[in-house]
């Protein structure tokens, strides 16, 4: 069984190892992150949420692979899950926060400041 | 020896006290129906006589029933209870159960009291109808609300059955006494001498309290029926008629002395007598019946129902007669330099209850009743008269503006009775009472051999009251007719609308001749013609007759055959005391200029009094032209010198009180009000101010911008991960 899934990968991706992987992962979170908290525009925000949910889901997929062990990809599929339904009322709540102030500035929501 | 027993079986044979008839209740329940009445009209915004006709019911209604108890009386004092007051156990042993009744104890001495108490109360209050007039409405309700409270707590001094119900009634007088004083509330004047009454009163009443205290704890009981009939007291007084002072243990020999200060404090008699000049800031009707009749003699009512205790302590009677004729004298001296009318009455007050503190001290309580009743009648008559005169001439009392105030028309009647007010209080020869109650005293301070001096004092100061007191009416009531009006001290209470109803009761000439001006402003620049002196009305005259009637009818009630009638009301009572005259052979060796003391102080008190009286005349009256200036009695200052002077400024005592009292006192609060100020507030608002200023700090960090947040986050996050980090790398 193990050695089915193992030979699973075609050859010329052979030398690919899980330190790649997590390299990428690890890359992508700390590209949503930068942007996150560099970026005003709220959409771009949300996009960025999302790129740091992929890594994360990236990195238990390899990890997954690796292991070869199965609870990893059920985990990222219930992500996915989540992900999309959040996507959904995130990108609602944006679009009422727009008609309030006619702006997409995350600054303009600053209402409980100290 | 053998009389001394008799008046112990005759004190223990009456013990067990018998039941005094229900309605005796009803006496001092009237008054109160009078407070919950004038309240009422008070929140209904009566504008009429309504209170003080109530009033008059009330209290005569009460004067009735006092009458009533009299007739009723027998020689055995009642009690009769309301309901049980205090019922408090902590053990089984003596002294261990505190118990009190809401009760009245009923013996001829408290029938004696109340019947002038209810009495004057009446007729004052009638009185007070016309004299607080000006003030109808809400001020006026106050008024006869105070006035019925003080009489309830009057009865309630009076006919209590303990001495806890006494001390209830010791407060509740002390609480309308300032509540009357300081009627005026918006003159500063009034509402310091209220005050000044109230706090030199709680120095007395703080030594009422630890008497009462202490005699619970020596004899286990407050209740007075228990208290004279107790073996041990009466084991006390045998000690004491013996002369066996040593036997008596020193905590009931403390006893008198505790009760002293508070008669002290209440009656106004050294060294805390210097409220009562100040008390006549109130309405004059108050004057009269609280300050002059019957709140101040509830000192020597203290003394008297309290004369079994006092018998027991060698020092405490000495002290009281010592006490009472140094005030005697010093408050006439003082009387005899000021110029407000009312004052020296006050004064004259002062010394008068020095004289009935003097006639318990050297043992002659019959005297010292005798003298509270008639001075009760001719004080008040004096005081009322004062306030007439008051009244009518728009606040004036300096005896410099007033001149032949009796010879004017619709004056007569108040110049009348005042003559017969000021012979009363001379002791005019025989036909006044005063003479009769002050004889008592005077002749048996010179049969008391151990007082020493006290009889002297006594019978230099019957000189000086003749003085001051005919200086009064020399200088006020007779002589060339002239007046210039005072600065009218109507305070309007408190409804806003009283300048305007005082046109309606024609109650004030001025008022008419310049009204839309407040009469005060410019009653003091008028001149004679139009300032109308005010003459009183029915009211104040119907009063004023009754009055000195009734100082004429005091006269046998008094004067025949050692006491009369009032002999034998104090006979039957606690203060009854007989044994020294029988026990004590030694009085029959004092003599006085060479007769019987008793005898020849009839004659010695007259020329003494007449002499005062002439000498008032010399100064005063004969070649007086004007009401300010009285040339005889100019030169007479000036010879008198500093004498004068100083007594004119009440030999400074109240600068005295405020140097050794009042200044370090405040000093002293100055001291504590900074270590509140600075310590305490200061260790406070350190405790609020670092947390604030923390917070303040702290607050910049929630700065609501979103990216900030983030950023905080992935920065914990790293540090946190780092950290692990190296603990891993460390331990492993």
């Amino acid at each position: 069984m193990l050695e089915l899934a193992q030979s699973a990968f075609p050859q010329p991706m052979a030398g690919v190892t899980l330190a790649h992987y997590l390299v990428l992962s690890g890359a992508m979170f700390t590209l949503g992150l930068v942007g996150f908290i560099t970026r005003r525009n709220l959409i771009i925000m949300f996009l960025c949420t999302e790129l740091m949910f992929q890594a994360a889901g990236l990195a238990l997929i390899a990890f997954s692979r690796y292991h070869l062990n199965l609870d990893g990809q059920t985990f990222v599929i219930f992500v996915l899950t989540v992900a999309a339904a959040e996507a959904a009322m995130a990108l609602a709540l944006v679009v009422l926060l727009f008609r309030r102030r006619e702006s997409l500035s995350s600054e303009e929501w600053a209402d409980l400041k100290g | 020896m053998l009389d001394t027993g008799h008046m112990l079986l005759t004190l223990a044979s009456d013990a067990p006290a018998g039941a005094a008839p229900w309605w005796v209740m009803l006496i001092p329940a009237l008054p109160m129906v009078g407070v919950v009445l004038c309240t009422l009209f008070a929140i209904m915004g009566v504008k009429s006589k309504l209170p003080a006709f109530a009033t008059v019911g009330c209290l005569g209604l009460a004067c009735v029933l006092a009458f009533a108890m009299l007739l009723g009386s027998d020689d055995a004092p009642g009690v009769v209870k309301a309901w049980q007051w205090f019922d408090i156990s902590w053990g089984e042993g003596h002294g261990q159960t505190f118990s009190a009744i809401f009760g009245f104890y009923i013996d001829r001495l408290t029938i004696l009291w109340m019947l002038f108490v209810t009495g004057l109360a009446t007729l004052i209050g009638l009185y007070a109808s016309e004299y607080m007039s000006h003030d109808q409405g809400q001020g006026y309700c106050r008024f006869f609300m105070a006035f019925n409270l003080f009489v309830f707590s009057m009865s309630c001094l009076v006919m209590g059955a303990n001495m806890l119900m006494l001390y209830l009634g010791w407060e509740g007088v002390g609480l309308c006494s300032y509540l009357l004083i300081g009627y005026f509330y918006k003159k500063p004047s009034a509402v310091a001498a209220g005050k000044k009454a109230f706090i030199v009163n709680r120095i007395g009443d703080l030594g009422l309290a630890l008497g009462v205290y202490l005699t619970f704890v020596h004899f286990g009981t407050i209740e007075y029926a228990e208290l004279f009939a107790s073996d041990q007291l009466q084991g006390y007084l045998t000690d004491a008629a013996h002369g066996h002072f040593e036997h008596i243990p020193a905590a009931a020999q403390m006893i008198p002395l505790l009760l002293m200060v508070g008669a002290f404090g209440k009656s106004a008699q050294l060294p805390l007598y210097v409220w009562l000049p100040d008390a006549m800031e109130g309405p004059t009707p108050v004057s009269a019946l609280i300050h002059a009749a019957t709140m101040v003699t509830a000192g020597v009512y203290l003394v008297a129902r309290a004369y079994p205790l006092f018998q027991v302590s060698e020092y405490a009677l000495p002290a009281v007669a010592w006490i009472g004729a140094l005030t005697a004298f010093l408050a006439a001296t003082i009387g005899m330099a000021q110029f407000d009318i009312k004052r020296i009455m006050a004064y004259s007050t002062v010394s008068q209850l020095g004289y009935m503190f003097a006639g318990l001290g050297v043992m002659t309580s019959i005297g010292a009743a005798a003298h509270v009743f008639t001075h009760a009648f001719f004080k008040a008559l004096l005081f009322l008269c004062c306030g007439a005169v008051m009244h009518g001439f728009a606040g004036q009392l300096d005896l410099r503006k007033l001149s032949g105030v009796a010879k004017m028309k619709g004056w007569g009647i108040v110049g009348i009775t005042m003559l017969i007010g000021c012979l009363n209080l001379v002791g005019f020869p025989v036909i006044t009472s005063g003479y009769w109650s002050k004889d008592m005293i005077l002749a048996e301070a010179f049969v008391r051999p151990s007082t020493g001096l006290v009889g002297w004092l006594l019978l230099i100061t019957a000189g000086l009251t003749a003085y001051y007191t005919f200086r009064v009416f020399f200088r006020v009531f007779v002589g060339p007719v002239e007046y210039h009006p005072g600065e009218e001290l109507h305070a309007h209470d408190d409804h806003a609308a009283g300048h305007g109803h005082s046109h309606d009761h024609g109650h004030a000439g001025y008022d008419h001749s310049h009204s839309p001006e407040p009469a005060h402003d410019s009653a003091h620049d008028e001149a004679h013609g139009h300032f109308h002196p005010h003459a009183p009305g029915w009211a104040i005259n119907t009063v004023l007759v009754i009055l000195a009637a009734l100082t004429f009818v005091a006269i046998p009630l008094v004067a025949l055959n050692h006491g009369g009638w009032v002999g034998e009301m104090v006979h039957g009572s606690t203060a009854h005391y007989e044994a020294a005259h029988a026990g004590g052979g030694s009085h029959g060796s004092v003599w006085l200029v060479g007769l019987d003391p008793h005898q020849v102080m009839y004659y010695i008190s007259a020329v003494v009094g007449l002499a005062g009286i002439a000498v008032a005349w010399a100064l005063h009256y004969r070649g007086r032209r004007e009401a300010a200036h009285a040339p005889a009695a100019e030169a007479f200052k000036r010879v008198a010198g500093p004498l004068q002077r100083w007594a004119e400024h009440k030999w400074y005592v109240d600068e005295l009180y405020d140097f050794l009292f009042r200044n370090p006192l405040w000093v002293l609060s100055q001291v504590f009000r900074y270590i509140d100020m600075l310590l305490v507030d200061g260790l406070v608002n350190t405790a609020g101010w670092l947390p604030s200023a923390l917070g303040g700090r702290l607050r910049r960090g929630q700065h609501g911008l979103l990216q900030g947040y983030a950023g905080s986050m992935a920065g914990g996050l790293a540090l946190f991960v780092v950290v692990v980090l190296l603990l891993v790398s460390r331990s492993a």
